[in-house]
């Protein structure tokens, strides 16, 4: 076996649980305390990219455009809030999924005629564009640049959300919407807050990606699904739940990916086994996800108190 | 009092949808617009598929959105035996009966163990499967579909590859679906459905078994557009992962809402609706480029326009076009 492919592989897997917990930590925010759909939370993620790109050629400063694009997301966020979702709290899912369906025409069209049909590229700084070696093992940079700053936000929502005033109403949003607001916190601004701040790290996600993929039109449709999968199996409302089923789906679907094949191929013949693995290994966490509902349906780790 | 003749606005325009759709061939014919006659065809295709979804979403309160998977499956069951030279019609047909059938049922029979936002994201979550499983299926030609050469074989009184005759079988085929809807749900069955929408603790204290109820109609809905597929591979010669993926799911949602939901014919109309504006918005828009009134409109404002539309339509149009057509005068 090599070893080094296997880590490689293993940073991927890593990589793609790390974007898709920023995704999901704002979604299942959104779910558990607004108890609303957003099918339009790609959109948020496709917004952080492009955003991203321009700000990089403006700026020169793929970091400092990284920043900016992300307060740019977060306003989108509040701008759509307060336009749109916001009527939409009370009303049933089905209206709910059509608005944020319908919200995602509008975001790919706007952003096909402002930057054109054609992806773009986001050029690294030199000092992330390369990889580095330990021992006889080379590392992407970028990937782990990814990785430690998702762990960094990770680290830093969930001092947000444990040790401060605004978390523990978050928290208590989440477990019991109505009681919250019958103890006078004002609902409508944590909802707005909540909603934007998801937003807002969905932007992360997508211009942390953008780099390695390009930018694309209904890139975060696609995506979308995967994170919607990791709340279902970390249970809607909980960001704990929403760090670990992430980072499972993650490894899964890249693991599989690139080690079902071999796998399977010790007890049936090469070619069936080759023929089998990628469509099992497209499946794989979909299954999982039936298995732990089907097990579990209020997901890994439901937020407490929560019906 | 004639009772056959209709007597409400929606009553009259519902008939007069199917005079049109019934001399549609003959308009065609005299005005030379082929063009229409696959317009058509295509809005028959999906308004069977929309009604299949209405049975879920308007009469069962179940919201799926991965409807678009059974869409895929049934034209799948054509280009699968067609790719390997069977051009029975009838197998073709009770190949989409059964796979859409045991799907249905094995992912309807988890999928209703859930309710609300979980249904409806199971349900996606399935098609997804389905969907990178065919993506991944390089035998079938993966990402690039797969080119149907011939049509489905019904037996020598029917030519499906004469586009005509292929219309009238779809309509047909509408009709039938109507009909069968309708006394589905007139039927007992269809009651005990209704009513598990508004209250199945009710309903399960009258000694139903809810879950089962709404698990067959989960697998007669898959079936329906599972048939619905079957002629869409058949009318688009070519079949891809694409007509699965879930914004395929979505639009089918949209043209029950625009329709009304829980409206026998509100689907047809939906369906019709839906994709004329597909088909007349880009139109539009050349025809305003093409006046020469300085600007030039960007030739996606019409998706735009499009979502706009569907926005409007949940936030202020309630009930759909049904909703209109049936809404009282203020006295």
């Amino acid at each position: 076996m090599d070893w080094n492919l296997f880590v490689i592989q293993f940073i991927n897997g890593l990589q793609l649980g790390i974007l898709l917990f920023l995704l999901a930590s704002g979604l299942t925010l959104i779910f558990g305390i607004m108890d609303f759909i957003n099918l339009a939370h790609g959109s948020f993620y496709m917004v952080g990219a492009y955003f991203c790109a321009t700000l990089t050629f403006l700026t020169g400063s793929f970091v400092l455009a990284a920043l900016i694009a992300v307060g740019g997301v977060f306003i989108v966020g509040v701008i759509v809030e307060t336009t749109i979702v916001k009527r939409l709290y009370r009303s049933d899912h089905l209206d709910q999924v059509l608005v944020t369906f319908g919200l995602i025409l509008v975001f790919d069209t706007l952003v096909q005629m402002i930057w054109g049909p054609e992806g773009m590229v986001i050029p690294l700084p030199a000092v992330l564009d390369g990889q580095f070696e330990v021992g006889s093992m080379v590392f992407p940079s970028y990937r782990l640049l990814i990785i430690v700053s998702g762990l960094l936000v990770a680290a830093g929502l969930y001092v947000l959300v444990m040790k401060t005033r605004l978390g523990m109403l978050i928290r208590a949003g989440a477990s019991n919407r109505d009681m919250v607001s019958a103890l006078g916190v004002n609902i409508n601004r944590l909802f707005m807050l909540v909603f934007a701040l998801g937003a807002a790290l969905a932007g992360l996600s997508g211009l942390l990606i953008a780099p390695i993929t390009e930018t694309n039109i209904g890139m975060g449709n696609g995506i979308i699904i995967l994170a919607f999968v990791v709340i279902i199996i970390g249970g809607i409302g909980s960001i704990k739940g929403a760090f670990y089923a992430a980072l499972i789906v993650g490894l899964i679907d890249t693991m599989g990916r690139s080690y079902l094949d071999s796998l399977l191929k010790l007890f049936m013949s090469v070619q069936n086994a080759e023929t089998a693995a990628p469509a099992i290994s497209a499946m794989l966490i979909y299954i999982l996800m039936a298995l732990i509902l089907a097990v579990r349906p209020q997901g890994l780790f439901p937020p407490a108190g929560a019906a | 009092m004639n009772s056959c003749l209709p007597r409400t606005l929606s009553g009259i325009v519902y008939t007069g949808v199917i005079v049109v759709l019934a001399l549609m061939p003959v308009f065609v014919q005299l005005s030379g617009q082929i063009f229409y006659l696959d317009i058509f065809s295509r809005i028959m295709i999906l308004a069977i598929a929309a009604l299949s979804l209405n049975l879920l979403i308007g009469y069962g309160g179940m919201i799926s959105l991965g409807h678009a998977a059974f869409l895929g499956i049934g034209a799948y069951c054509v280009g699968i035996p067609v790719y390997y030279e069977i051009y029975n019609g009838w197998i073709h047909l009770a190949l989409a009966i059964v796979a859409c059938g045991v799907f249905a049922l094995v992912t309807g029979a988890i999928s209703l163990r859930t309710k609300g936002v979980y249904f409806i994201m199971i349900t996606l979550a399935f098609a997804q499967m389905v969907y990178f499983t065919f993506v991944s299926l390089e035998e079938y030609g993966g990402d690039d579909g797969l080119v149907i050469e011939l049509r489905s074989e019904f037996g020598s009184w029917l030519d499906l590859e004469d586009n005509i005759a292929l219309y009238y079988t779809i309509f047909g085929v509408l009709l039938l679906s109507l009909f069968f809807v309708h006394r589905l749900v007139h039927a007992r069955f269809g009651r005990v459905i209704l009513g598990s929408k508004f209250n199945e603790r009710r309903m399960q204290s009258l000694g139903f078994e809810t879950y089962r109820y709404r698990l067959v109609c989960y697998v007669i809905s898959g079936i329906m557009c599972g048939i619905a597929g079957l002629f869409l591979g058949n009318f688009t010669s070519f079949i891809s992962p694409e007509m699965m993926d879930w914004t395929r799911s979505g639009e089918l949602i949209f043209m029950v809402i625009l329709g009304g939901t829980g409206v026998l014919f509100g689907p047809v109309v939906g369906a019709g609706v839906f994709i004329l504006l597909e088909v007349w918005l880009p139109q539009i828009i050349t025809f305003i480029n093409g006046l020469g009134l300085g600007a030039k409109l960007p030739h996606e404002l019409w998706h735009l326009i499009f979502g706009v539309t569907l926005i409007a339509v949940v936030l202020f149009g309630r009930g759909g076009i049904h909703g209109l057509l049936t809404r009282k005068k203020r006295p």
